[in-house]
């Protein structure tokens, strides 16, 4: 940000009333309680974690292209992969999804003026940078080292100051999501504009409140097993120290009764954005909007009972292994059923291949390997072979990356023209979209093979005969790395010269596009009102916006 | 739906697919080769869902580019798609058949789990073994404070009511006794192999080809977990929480013991393996065990055993264990020749 | 989504001027704190459920003592509700004078809390029970000091001319939600931690 106004310097209208018309750029590092300043803000902290996150697993990456231990020392190499999972998940996906597109669309599709709290919704979010000072902080001290999961014994026993700054960081990210979810469920229940029931409600809304619901459910538990863990580790407590009479699976009950369902919270919100941007670029009606948004409810509900799956190899009982092995595949049946009327969505549409469009179509693509590896996963008999391998690996970086990652890019090229007032470049989008999507399959396939022929997962040395695969895989890693750049590029560049897009760049029909680009303080200057579905394409020839024809066949 | 492919089409992208689908699903050769009597019945599972996978694959993958192409917007065109907004028989048919596929999944799942022997574990039909330790590890009608005279490790048995996890005896074998039992203990960072019949320890398992093998798994310090991948068996070392796997080593030769669950720094360089021998081979390695001097029976291979060309010998020094020290740590295991460790 | 402009919607309206949601939102985030409190009570389940004899000798807990205490939070429940009842009638002395004795009869259970710490004889460490006993209470006992500096901050706020009346009372009124829930959790504690040793 240069100087004063630039990055939202988009055409303003007239104020007509007391208030500013745009925040000042130093307006976007204050406790300020405007829902769009806080989706920004959301967003860039979790673009600048997604950097710090993604040079951890280069660091990784590097480590891995030789069988032996010999580019970092392993304890440093295991709080790179501790610290790598913990920053993707909590200060990457969930600030980015949720926190962020949340955060900024929800009132805008719903006709609101702000959330529910604005006051909440800040704290929420100022909860993020201390928690990442922690984090970074942890470092100090030599970074927790236990792994994302941070099971005990090992994680009392190892780095202890470095492992309770990671605990109270995840306390911090999980009040933080907690207060943002009461708000994202109280906002959408309550605020939504009169003429806007919910069988028009945008599926996007539909899914933050699926995801709202599901992190208010799970979080607390896991606050509960992190408690327990930071009175071990500090308190002489004996929760989880099987001398004292503790259980260590205890532990992974708690913390898995969250991190189960923080799997459908990074993916949910994707879900909803793919509902969003495939009508609009295809030009059609969203294909079963009713399947999709109680396929979000049904998700939510099932996830919370599917957690076990991840400990089929630990402590538990045969009926637990059968009882979740059949919970656990049940889910593959409304995600399916999501795929499948998004293919719908595509057949016979007149598919536009905006940069959004392509990540959202190349998201539909990875979901289906991911989802297919996924069930078999959830095979209890299949799983005793590759839990906690390098197949895991693969399949949760295909959901996760393929899934979520490609989510938020391709919502970035979406409503970035809505956030900023301003075009991506759609020509550095396509540069960014292929490297990608390369990127993504060399990185994350040959993953599976290693998995299945004995690589576990969580190791900085290995067996010789998998040196071939793994350097396959770094040398993915390292275009996943270059990808980047051409997308933060096109972000910095489009935000401070990036033509003009004007309110509705996409011709789309949900009620963020009907205000100005930026839109105003408090979003319209009169409320709209909802006369149409929000996926009513094809009924109506559209006139196209002026620039439309240039947008679409001459990248900028 | 106005682009309904004719009928022939539909047949013969449907046989092409299906037969493209069943050869992948038995010529895939992704996972290792099969050294356990529950190795096929994984394969055979898993051949079985890359079928059906394969399958889904290729079919919605196919939906996919086809409607990218035949759907794309020509230029000019500023018109809209049809206006379908949905088709109840058709969502009818993609909930109900994927249903029908994974329930019919989760239940092939469960049964080839229970013919691997999941049902059974720390079951008592092995009398000899498990129940053995009722005096002390079954103390549900004990009054405490009888245990609370009895030694320190047996007073930590007022958290009693322990359940094994595993597997146990499949079951053909139910109610069997086990060829062999071997306790193995998981510690940082190396695996330490206990032959409670005839004393021998060692850093290396060793064991008979087509005999019902049972090994009681505990750990020292953290989670760790055994894998065998040949094996496709896989079960957490828990501190404090006997487990159990019980298996027939099918095939003679070397494979490699995997720890699968991060216990620390030097998580990837806790691998041993385990030896399969032909039965005469077996007795061979026995008898010469059991010839040598104790002392020097347990320092020989307890450090780990890794080859001259194991890529961990420059960190040796710094995860192995000399062998002293492992002589005085294996005396500390609480000696359970009879059976299941203790908890303590 | 066609949109035309409504020129009834009056088009200035504050970011706050939708109707008062703060009772829900407090509701939503209670049901969600209460799951904290349910992770901490399976947690004790499980534990309780492996061994012979829980609580272990030498940690037994005293049951007289509590007792008197849970009739004291339940009974100022009904107490802090008299508060929040007058101020819907615009009697703002009895707002005070019911939150003032809400505030004595929390803080009493406090006290009566930290007094029975002392003489139980065990502390945090002494064993898994002692461990649980003391981490569940101590949780509670932290949420109901939150609960009384809520209470405090109304009674302060209330010296306000006209900051509560019988159409402005949502702090009163969310005060007396979370007094509520901090009943709630005790009840439940209560009967799992004390009532259930009796069995």
């Amino acid at each position: 940000m240069t100087s004063a106004d630039l990055p939202l310097s988009a055409p303003v209208a007239p104020s007509s009333h007391g208030h500013p018309d745009r925040w000042k750029w130093y307006d976007y590092f204050t406790f300020n309680v405007d829902h769009k300043v806080i989706g920004i803000q959301y967003l860039v902290s979790a673009f600048i974690f997604y950097l710090v996150g993604g040079f951890m697993a280069v660091l990784m990456r590097t480590e891995l292209a030789t069988p032996d231990s010999d580019f970092i020392n392993p304890n440093l190499y295991n709080a790179f992969l501790t610290n790598h999972g913990t920053i993707m998940i909590f200060l990457w996906i969930i600030p980015a999804a949720i926190g962020g597109f949340g955060n900024y669309l929800i009132p805008l599709m719903i006709g609101a003026r702000d959330m529910a709290f604005p006051k909440l919704n800040a704290l929420a979010f100022w909860l993020i940078p201390p928690a990442g000072a922690l984090l970074v902080a942890s470092f100090f001290f030599g970074g927790a080292q236990a792994g994302w999961t941070s099971y005990p014994p090992l994680s009392e026993i190892t780095a202890n100051t470095a492992q309770t700054l990671w605990i109270l960081v995840i306390l911090l990210l999980g009040t933080s999501s907690i207060l943002g979810s009461v708000n994202f469920l109280v906002t959408i229940w309550k605020m939504r504009v009169p003429s806007l029931g919910w069988g028009q409600l945008p599926l996007f809304c539909w899914a933050m409140v699926a995801t709202a619901a599901l992190a208010l459910f799970s979080t607390p538990v896991l606050a509960a097993g992190m408690i327990l863990l930071l009175f071990d580790i500090n308190f002489g407590t004996s929760f989880y120290k099987p001398e004292g009479g503790g259980d260590v699976v205890v532990y992974q009950h708690l913390f898995w009764f969250y991190s189960h369902p923080a799997v459908y919270l990074m993916i949910l919100p994707i879900f909803g954005i793919m509902s969003e941007i495939i009508p609009v670029h295809a030009r059609k009606p969203i294909f079963g909007y009713k399947a999709i948004a109680y396929s979000s409810m049904t998700i939510c509900l099932v996830g919370l009972f599917v957690w076990v799956h991840h400990m089929f190899t630990s402590g538990t009982a045969p009926w637990m292994r059968i009882f979740f092995t059949i919970s656990t595949l049940i889910v593959a049946v409304p995600t399916g059923i999501k795929i499948f009327s998004w293919v719908a969505t595509l057949w016979g549409g007149k598919i536009r291949f905006t940069t959004a469009m392509l990540f959202a179509v190349g998201l539909l693509s990875m979901f289906v390997f991911g989802g297919l590896s996924g069930v078999t996963l959830g095979a209890s008999a299949f799983d005793m072979h590759v839990h906690d391998t390098y197949y895991v690996v693969g399949h949760f970086h295909y959901v996760l990356f393929g899934g979520s990652v490609f989510g938020v890019y391709a919502a970035v090229y979406h409503w970035f023209p809505k956030i900023t007032g301003r075009l991506l470049n759609e020509r550095l989008g396509q540069v960014h979209f292929v490297l990608t999507f390369i990127g993504t399959i060399l990185t994350f396939t040959p993953m599976h093979q290693l998995g299945m022929q004995g690589m576990p997962r969580r190791v900085a040395m290995y067996d010789p005969q998998f040196t071939g695969l793994n350097q396959l895989v770094t040398l993915g890693a390292y275009i996943l790395a270059v990808s980047v750049i051409p997308f933060y590029i096109n972000i910095i560049w489009s935000w401070i010269k990036g033509p003009v897009a004007g309110p509705n760049p996409w011709n789309a029909l949900t009620l963020e596009w009907t205000t100005a680009s930026p839109p105003i303080i408090e979003n319209w200057e009169v409320l709209p009102v909802v006369t149409r579905p929000p996926y009513d394409y094809g009924q109506a020839p559209a006139e196209p916006a002026a620039n439309q024809e240039s947008l679409l066949s001459n990248p900028h | 739906m106005q682009q309904i492919p004719a009928p022939l089409w539909t047949l013969v992208i449907g046989i092409g697919v299906t037969l493209i689908s069943l050869w992948l699903g038995q010529n895939n050769h992704w996972l290792p080769e099969q050294a356990s009597e529950q190795a096929p019945l994984v394969d055979e599972l898993f051949n079985v869902m890359v079928t059906i996978g394969t399958a889904l694959f290729i079919v919605v993958q196919g939906a996919i580019i086809y409607s990218l192409i035949r759907f794309r917007r020509r230029q000019g065109d500023h018109s809209d798609g049809l206006p379908i907004e949905g088709n109840l028989p058709l969502e009818a048919f993609w909930t109900a058949i994927p249903a029908i596929i994974v329930v019919g999944l989760s239940l092939y799942s469960v049964v080839v789990f229970q013919e691997m022997g999941g049902f059974s574990p720390g079951g008592h039909h092995h009398g000899g073994t498990m129940v053995a330790q009722a005096p002390q590890s079954s103390v549900v009608d004990v009054p405490t404070n009888l245990l609370a005279q009895a030694n320190d490790a047996q007073a930590n048995d007022i958290y009693s009511q322990m359940q094994v996890y595993g597997f146990g005896a499949t079951p053909e074998e139910e109610g069997k006794a086990p060829d062999l039992t071997v306790n193995v203990t998981g510690m940082q960072y190396a695996w330490i192999f206990r032959y409670p019949d005839t004393g021998i320890v060692d850093g290396e398992l060793h064991l008979p080809v087509g005999r019902d093998v049972q090994l009681l798994i505990q750990a020292q310090d953290v989670i760790h977990s055994f894998w065998v991948p040949q094996f496709r068996l896989k079960q957490d070392a828990l501190p404090g929480q006997p487990a159990e796997l019980r298996f027939v080593a099918s095939r003679e030769g070397t494979y490699p013991v995997v720890c699968a669950e991060l216990c620390g720094a030097y998580h990837g360089g806790m691998r041993t393996q385990v030896i399969v021998h032909s039965q005469a081979d077996y007795e061979t390695w026995v008898n010469s065990r059991l010839a040598q001097a104790p002392g020097e029976a347990e320092g020989q291979t307890l450090a780990l055993g890794h080859g001259p060309k194991d890529p961990l010998d420059r960190i040796a020094d710094q995860i192995a264990i000399a062998p002293q020290q492992m002589v005085r740590l294996t005396n500390q295991l609480k000696p359970h020749a009879d059976g299941l460790p203790q908890k303590g | 989504m066609q949109t035309t402009l409504d020129s009834h919607t009056p088009s200035v309206a504050h970011p706050d001027g939708h109707q008062d949601l703060r009772v829900v939102g407090l509701l939503t985030f209670l049901a969600s704190e209460f799951l904290m409190f349910c992770g901490f009570f399976a947690v004790f389940l499980v534990f309780r459920s492996a061994v012979a004899q829980w609580p272990p000798e030498d940690t037994e807990v005293e049951l007289l003592l509590p007792a008197i205490n849970t009739v004291i939070l339940v009974a100022s429940s009904w107490v802090i509700n008299l508060g929040t009842r007058a101020i819907k009638k615009n009697d703002l002395a009895g707002l005070r004078l019911w939150f003032g004795v809400t505030v004595a009869m929390g803080a009493v259970f406090l006290v009566g809390q930290v007094y029975e710490y002392m003489n139980l004889g065990y502390g945090l460490t002494t064993n898994l029970f002692s461990n649980c006993f003391y981490l569940m209470t101590g949780f509670h006992g932290l949420h109901v000091f939150i609960g009384l500096l809520l209470i405090l901050g109304v009674l302060w706020r209330s010296r306000r001319p006209n900051h509560y009346s019988d159409l402005t009372h949502t702090g009163p009124e969310m005060a007396e939600v979370y007094w509520h829930f901090v009943d709630v959790v005790w009840i439940v504690l209560f009967a799992l931690v004390y009532l259930l040793t009796l069995i």
